[in-house]
């Protein structure tokens, strides 16, 4: 019996968010709720490539574990949480299917 | 410490403008009569000279975009420019009357992630409102423009300013905005024309006027902590600076013009001859306002009030010096705690015609 192949993730930078490097750290600013977030360089490499549709594995494996030398596992754990943290503020969008690019969309609920 | 304002001292450490207020327009539909504008087209930027500048703006670390006028969708291509802006990432806040914010408009801004939306809002009656902007049924236009913001779920601030013709209506002014759900601000500065014109400072408020709104817990929440009296002077508030014009602010006028802040009419440069970098790292004038600290002040930095006055170094310019005293914020320490400020014991003093110097006969 074989196992289930895992379902990929992919993530887009939500359009409804301002972002701006400064020294190295990216700030960002949720338009859904206000909320002031700053990332730090690994956290940074992982939203500049959210794409929509590099799988999340890829980045983790090709981004961050090469040029921050992070074992797989933690990275690709470590990248899960992030992930879902950004996700929950509106950040960044997640889906299991390629997430074609958006046109500037609603922030959060009227 | 808050994050942002974490980020507020890393961005000072490095230099980066992280605020940028930029007026697209001088032009209005209506004629305020405190405003210090002059309405007139002297040739405003195009829209492709404004998204050069948003290119620039976003390339030198700019975070928070405030767009303003005039009257900022007197320009056809206002959305246009707020789309590009969004795109670019920024953090966008729009200033309007809101007189020509319809549904469709409301929706747009909704869509582009536009963050505030602040509309000036002078009282609740419209014989007080329509009077100080001269147009009439302005007030019913803006606070339907507000209703259409709220109803997109946008964030809507109710800005209001204390003048002599409109400061019986404070409460009624404040109790529209919590009507309608919207924030309120509330601001008794009342500034100089662009071109030096005093004359619409006679619309001041008084000091009864300034001692009823330091008392009102409605607007300076906590009425005991905001009145107290300042802490003592140590060195690290001489070490430190007035304000973040010029530091991680600055603005940009319709015309191109930067300067360190909307109320400090100091030019420094002019976009359309000089990379916005170029003005922001190596203008003289940017420096000289870089350079001042507290203690370099001639009258504040022996001032008790210097580690907690509003003092506003563009008010003191248009006084008179960059270095100087700002007035109307002495006047507001004043009546936030009753004690004078440097200034004023001077001025009394010198008001006293006691003599310039004094000369004792030796004691032998």
């Amino acid at each position: 019996m074989s196992a289930e192949p895992m379902a990929e993730t992919y993530i887009a930078r939500s359009t409804t968010i301002a972002a701006r490097m400064l020294g190295g750290e990216m700030m960002i600013m949720s338009a859904v709720d206000s909320t002031f977030f700053t990332l730090n360089e690994v956290a940074t490499v992982i939203w500049q490539a959210a794409d929509g549709h590099t799988p999340l594995s890829e980045i983790v494996e090709r981004r961050v574990c090469e040029e921050f030398e992070i074992a797989p596992d933690m990275a690709q754990r470590d990248a899960a949480d992030f992930v879902n943290q950004l996700s929950q503020h509106g950040i960044l969008l997640v889906s299991d299917q390629p997430i074609p690019e958006s046109k500037p969309v609603a922030a959060g609920k009227p | 410490m808050t994050l942002l304002s974490e980020m507020n001292d890393k961005a000072m450490a490095l230099g980066v403008p992280l605020s940028v207020h930029i007026d697209v327009t001088y032009r209005c539909n209506e004629r305020c009569v405190h405003c210090y504008l002059e309405h007139d087209d002297k040739g405003e930027m195009t829209t492709a000279e404004i998204k050069n500048v948003l290119d620039q703006l976003a390339e030198a670390g700019v975070f928070f975009l405030v767009f303003s006028g005039g009257e900022v969708f007197m320009r056809r291509d206002f959305l246009e420019l707020v789309e590009y802006a969004r795109k670019l990432l920024f953090n966008v806040k729009v200033k309007t009357n809101g007189v020509m914010i319809h549904e469709a408009e409301a929706k747009r801004l909704r869509e582009l992630g536009v963050e505030q939306v602040q509309l000036s809002v002078y009282s609740h009656r419209p014989e007080i409102h329509d009077a100080i902007t001269k147009l009439p049924g302005s007030l019913k236009r803006t606070v339907d423009s507000i209703r259409f913001l709220k109803s997109q779920g946008l964030k809507v601030t109710l800005s209001n300013v204390l003048m002599t013709v409109n400061r019986t209506d404070e409460k009624g002014t404040h109790a529209l905005a919590k009507e309608l759900g919207v924030s309120y601000t509330l601001d008794p500065t009342v500034t100089p024309k662009m071109d030096g014109d005093t004359s619409i400072l006679k619309l001041r408020v008084d000091d009864e006027n300034l001692d009823t709104l330091f008392a009102d817990p409605d607007l300076v929440g906590n009425v005991e902590e905001f009145c107290k009296p300042p802490a003592p002077v140590d060195d690290d508030i001489l070490e430190g600076y007035s304000c973040s014009a010029g530091h991680t602010a600055c603005y940009i006028s319709p015309y191109g013009d930067v300067f360190p802040c909307v109320q400090f009419p100091l030019p420094t440069g002019n976009v359309r001859q000089q990379k916005f970098a170029d003005i922001w790292y190596r203008s003289p004038q940017m420096k000289e306002v870089r350079s001042i600290r507290v203690k370099d002040l001639t009258v504040c930095s022996s001032c008790t009030h210097a580690g907690s006055c509003t003092r506003c170094p563009g008010l003191a310019y248009m006084e008179g010096s960059m270095r100087g005293p700002s007035s109307s914020d002495c006047e507001k320490s004043f009546h936030r705690t009753g004690i004078p400020s440097a200034n004023m014991l001077r001025k009394a003093s010198m008001a006293a015609g006691g003599p310039l110097v004094q000369i004792l006969p030796m004691m032998v």
